[in-house]
C-alpha cells in the first residue's frame, strides 16, 4: 500500500495544477508534525484556547435507562466553538502559517467547520473565506452570523445541489486558482492525500485522551467505541486511540435519513458504491451513471455523499464496522440525552448515541461503551422543531 | 486508427498552422443540439473535438461548463447516448480527432476495461480525465495502452519542469498545457509568461503541445499558434448558447467564433 492510499482507497484525484501544492503541503506537514516547537504551540493552543482535555463523562442516568453497558461520553461538545472541528482547524491554520499563506478557505455544511476555521483565522491573523451552499446558508443562519462576526467572508454557492458537496467543489476551484497564497482547510478525513492523514492526526487527540481517561476512571478499555460518520473526522479521531486494541469494537454510525430503502439518506458506506469524488477514491452515493446523488439527513453535518477513504478501507477489512441510524432515531436520542443528562447533543452525535442506546443492553453492566459526543446541539434547535412539527409529535 | 492524432498534427505542420481543438459539452443544450454543434464545429474547421461528458461535480470547470453540464444532466443525457453520438460523428468524419473528456468517476463507473474497448471500437482516439494526475493514471492507462488509446496528460504552469518531463515521457498523442492556474473559462488575455513556458516544454518533448483554458478570441488563438501546436477553445464557444435567442442564431455565433479561430491559427508565423 502506498503512502497515499488505504488499500484501493484514497489517492490524489485532482487537477494537475493542485499536485505541486499537495506535495508542498505533505512536506511541510511531515516536517512540522515532528518538530517539538510545532507540537508545543499546538498543545498550548489546544489546552488554553480550545479548553482541552475534554472530559470523559459517565452518563449514569442514561445507562440506567438503557440497562446494560455503562455509557461514557467523550465531551467534544465542550470544546471552544462547540465541536471537535476546532482541533483540526487550529492544526491546519498553524500549518498554513508555516507555509506563509495569507488566507484560509474552507467548505462547510452545518457551519461548524466554517466557524472553527473562521475562529482559527481570527486567532492567527489570517484572512478567511468560507464556502457554503445557498440552501445550507438558509438552514444554518446562526452559524453564518457567527462566521461573519469572526471576520470571515461567506461565499454562497448556488451551483449543483447548493449544499456541502457543491461548497467543496467551489472551494477546490478557488483553491486551484489561488493556491500560491491560499490554504484550503478541509474539515474532514476526505479530500486528496495528504488531507485524510493530516485531519486524522489532528483529531487523534480525541482518541488518545479518551483511552487514557477510560483506563484512569474504570481500569479497563471499552468494549465498543461509537461515533457518527459523515465524512468521518470525529470517528477517525476517536478510533485512532483504539486502533491497536483488538478487543475494542469500533463502530461508525451513518445517517439513514428516512431509511436506506427510501433512497433519502446519507449513508455512503452502508448504501453506496466505490467511486472518486473530491480527490479521493471511496464509497459514494451515486446513480447508475456515476453522477453524485443528493443526500438527505436531518443533520446537515452528515449530509455528504462520500466518506473518508480510510473508513472505506476499515469497512472492507472489518477493522471497524458501520451501521445506520435514521432521522427519527437520532431525534429520539437528542431528547433522551437532553432530558436524562442535561446535555443537548448535536444531531450528528445523536446518531452515535441512538446506536449506543439501541445496543447497550446486549452488554453486561461491567462493560463500557464509549460514545463520541462530537458537538453540542444548540445549532440544531430549529431542525428538531421542524422535524417534530412535520412528524406531528409533541 | 492509432495514427489519427499524429496525422492531424503532421498535416497542420505541412500547412504551417496550429491545430484547432474544440470542446463540446455533450447533451447541452440537449443531445441533438450538441450533435449539431459538433457537426458545425467540424465544418467550421475544428481538427479535434473534445467530447465533454457531463459530471454532476465538475470541480475543474468554470461557470460556463458547470452550467452546461448541469443542463445536460437535467435533460437526462446518459453516457450511452453520448457514445452512440460519438459513433455517428466518427462515421461521418473519419479524419477528425475525437477525445473523450470527463471526470474519472464517470469512466470508473462504466468500467475501465469495458469503456476503453468500447471507445477503441467506436474509433475514439483518446481520453482526457481532468482529475487523473500522473500519480493516479496507471489503473486507466493500462487499459488505454491495451486499446491503443491516448491518455492525454495535462501540465500546468504550477508543474515544475522536472515533473513535466516525467509526465510527458510517458505520454502519447499530445500534451494539454493549461494556460492558467485555475478552472476552465473564457478570459480576456493570455498570461504574459505563457510563451516562455511553452517554449520550455518544447525542449522536453517531441509531442505536440496544445494550449487551452481561457481562449476566447481570434487574437488569443493567433498569439498561441505562434508558439504552440494547437489551440483549445471550450467555454467561449459554448457561451453563445446561453443567450435567449433561437438555437440557429446561437449556433451561427458559435461557429463564427470557431471560423475566426481557425482563420487565426492558420496565420502561424514561425514553423
Amino acid at each position: 500500500m502506498s503512502n497515499s492510499h488505504y488499500g484501493i482507497y484514497g489517492g490524489q484525484y485532482v487537477a494537475e495544477t493542485l499536485m505541486p501544492t499537495l506535495f508542498e503541503l505533505e512536506s511541510v506537514y511531515q516536517r512540522e508534525i515532528q518538530s517539538p516547537s510545532f507540537k508545543e504551540e499546538l498543545e498550548e493552543l489546544l489546552k488554553n484556547y480550545v479548553g482541552r482535555q475534554t472530559p470523559l463523562y459517565y452518563a449514569k442516568r442514561l445507562t440506567h435507562h438503557c440497562g446494560g453497558a455503562r455509557i461514557y461520553l467523550k465531551r467534544e461538545d465542550l470544546n471552544h466553538t462547540g465541536a471537535h472541528k476546532i482541533n483540526n482547524a487550529i492544526g491546519q491554520a498553524l500549518l498554513a502559517k508555516k507555509m506563509g499563506k495569507k488566507r484560509l478557505i474552507a467548505e462547510t455544511g452545518a457551519g461548524m467547520h466554517g466557524v472553527a476555521t473562521a475562529t482559527a483565522a481570527a486567532l492567527l491573523g489570517l484572512d478567511c473565506k468560507v464556502f457554503m451552499g445557498a440552501i445550507d446558508i438558509e438552514r444554518q443562519k446562526p452559524n453564518v452570523e457567527r462566521m461573519e462576526i469572526l471576520g470571515a467572508q461567506i461565499c454562497s454557492v448556488t451551483t449543483g445541489s447548493q449544499t456541502l458537496k457543491d461548497a467543496m467543489n467551489e472551494a477546490i476551484r478557488v483553491w486551484t486558482a489561488s493556491a500560491a497564497d491560499t490554504f484550503y482547510v478541509i474539515g474532514t478525513v476526505a479530500g486528496p492525500h495528504p488531507y485524510p492523514k493530516i485531519v486524522k492526526e489532528f483529531q487523534s487527540v480525541i482518541g488518545r485522551e479518551a483511552r487514557r481517561q477510560c483506563l484512569e476512571q474504570t481500569g479497563k478499555l471499552p468494549k465498543e467505541v461509537i461515533a457518527c460518520v459523515g465524512g468521518g473526522s470525529n470517528a477517525m479521531g476517536i478510533f485512532a486511540g483504539f486502533e491497536n486494541d483488538s478487543s475494542v469494537k469500533l463502530t461508525g454510525v451513518e445517517a439513514g435519513g428516512q431509511g436506506i430503502s427510501t433512497g433519502q439518506h446519507a449513508a455512503s458506506i452502508c448504501g453506496g458504491r466505490v467511486g472518486v469524488l473530491h480527490g479521493c477514491k471511496t464509497y459514494l452515493l451515486q446513480d447508475d451513471e456515476g453522477q453524485i446523488l443528493d443526500t438527505f439527513s436531518i443533520s446537515a453535518g452528515l449530509d455528504y455523499p462520500g466518506v473518508g477513504p480510510e473508513h472505506s478501507f476499515f469497512a472492507d477489512t472489518g477493522k471497524a464496522h458501520y451501521a445506520v441510524i435514521n432521522d427519527k432515531g437520532a431525534v429520539e436520542a437528542f431528547f433522551l440525552l437532553s432530558r436524562l443528562e442535561g446535555i443537548i447533543p448535536a444531531l450528528e452525535s445523536s446518531h452515535a448515541l441512538a446506536y449506543a442506546i439501541q445496543f447497550a443492553s446486549k452488554y453486561s453492566n461491567e462493560d463500557i461503551v464509549l460514545v463520541n459526543l462530537s458537538g453540542r446541539g444548540d445549532k440544531d434547535i430549529n431542525s428538531v422543531k421542524d422535524f417534530m412539527l412535520k412528524n406531528n409529535k409533541k | 486508427m492509432k495514427e489519427r492524432i499524429k496525422d492531424i498534427f503532421e498535416t497542420c505542420k505541412q500547412e504551417k498552422r496550429a491545430a484547432l481543438i474544440v470542446f463540446q459539452s455533450c447533451g447541452f443544450p440537449d443531445l441533438s443540439a450538441s450533435e449539431a454543434m459538433i457537426e458545425s464545429a467540424i465544418i467550421s474547421g475544428a481538427d479535434i473535438i473534445e467530447l465533454g461528458v457531463p459530471f454532476s461535480d465538475p470541480m475543474a470547470d468554470g461557470v460556463v461548463i458547470q452550467k452546461a453540464s448541469q443542463i445536460a444532466l437535467q435533460k437526462g443525457v446518459c453516457f450511452q447516448d453520448i457514445l452512440d453520438m460519438a459513433e455517428r460523428i466518427r462515421k461521418k468524419h473519419p479524419k477528425t480527432g475525437l477525445i473523450l473528456f470527463s471526470y474519472f468517476n464517470i469512466l470508473l463507473n462504466y468500467g475501465l476495461k469495458k469503456l476503453t474497448a468500447k471507445l477503441a471500437d467506436i474509433g475514439i482516439d483518446g481520453i482526457l480525465a481532468v482529475d487523473i494526475p500522473y500519480e493516479e493514471k496507471e489503473e486507466l492507462d493500462i487499459f488505454c495502452k491495451e486499446q491503443h488509446l491516448h491518455l492525454i496528460p495535462l501540465v500546468s504552469p504550477a508543474t515544475p519542469l522536472e515533473r513535466a518531463a516525467t509526465i510527458v515521457s510517458r505520454a502519447s498523442g499530445f500534451i494539454y498545457c493549461v494556460a492558467v492556474c485555475g478552472v476552465t473559462g473564457a478570459r480576456s488575455s493570455l498570461p504574459p509568461e505563457l510563451k516562455e513556458w511553452v517554449e520550455k516544454l518544447k525542449s522536453i518533448t517531441e509531442l505536440p503541445l496544445a494550449v487551452g483554458f481561457g481562449v476566447s478570441s481570434g487574437e488569443m488563438a493567433h498569439q498561441i499558434s505562434d508558439f504552440a501546436d494547437a489551440v483549445v477553445v471550450g467555454s467561449a464557444a459554448l457561451k453563445p448558447f446561453f443567450d435567449s435567442v433561437p438555437f440557429e442564431v446561437c449556433l451561427r455565433k458559435s461557429s463564427d467564433l470557431i471560423c475566426e479561430l481557425r482563420k487565426e491559427v492558420n496565420q502561424k508565423k514561425t514553423v
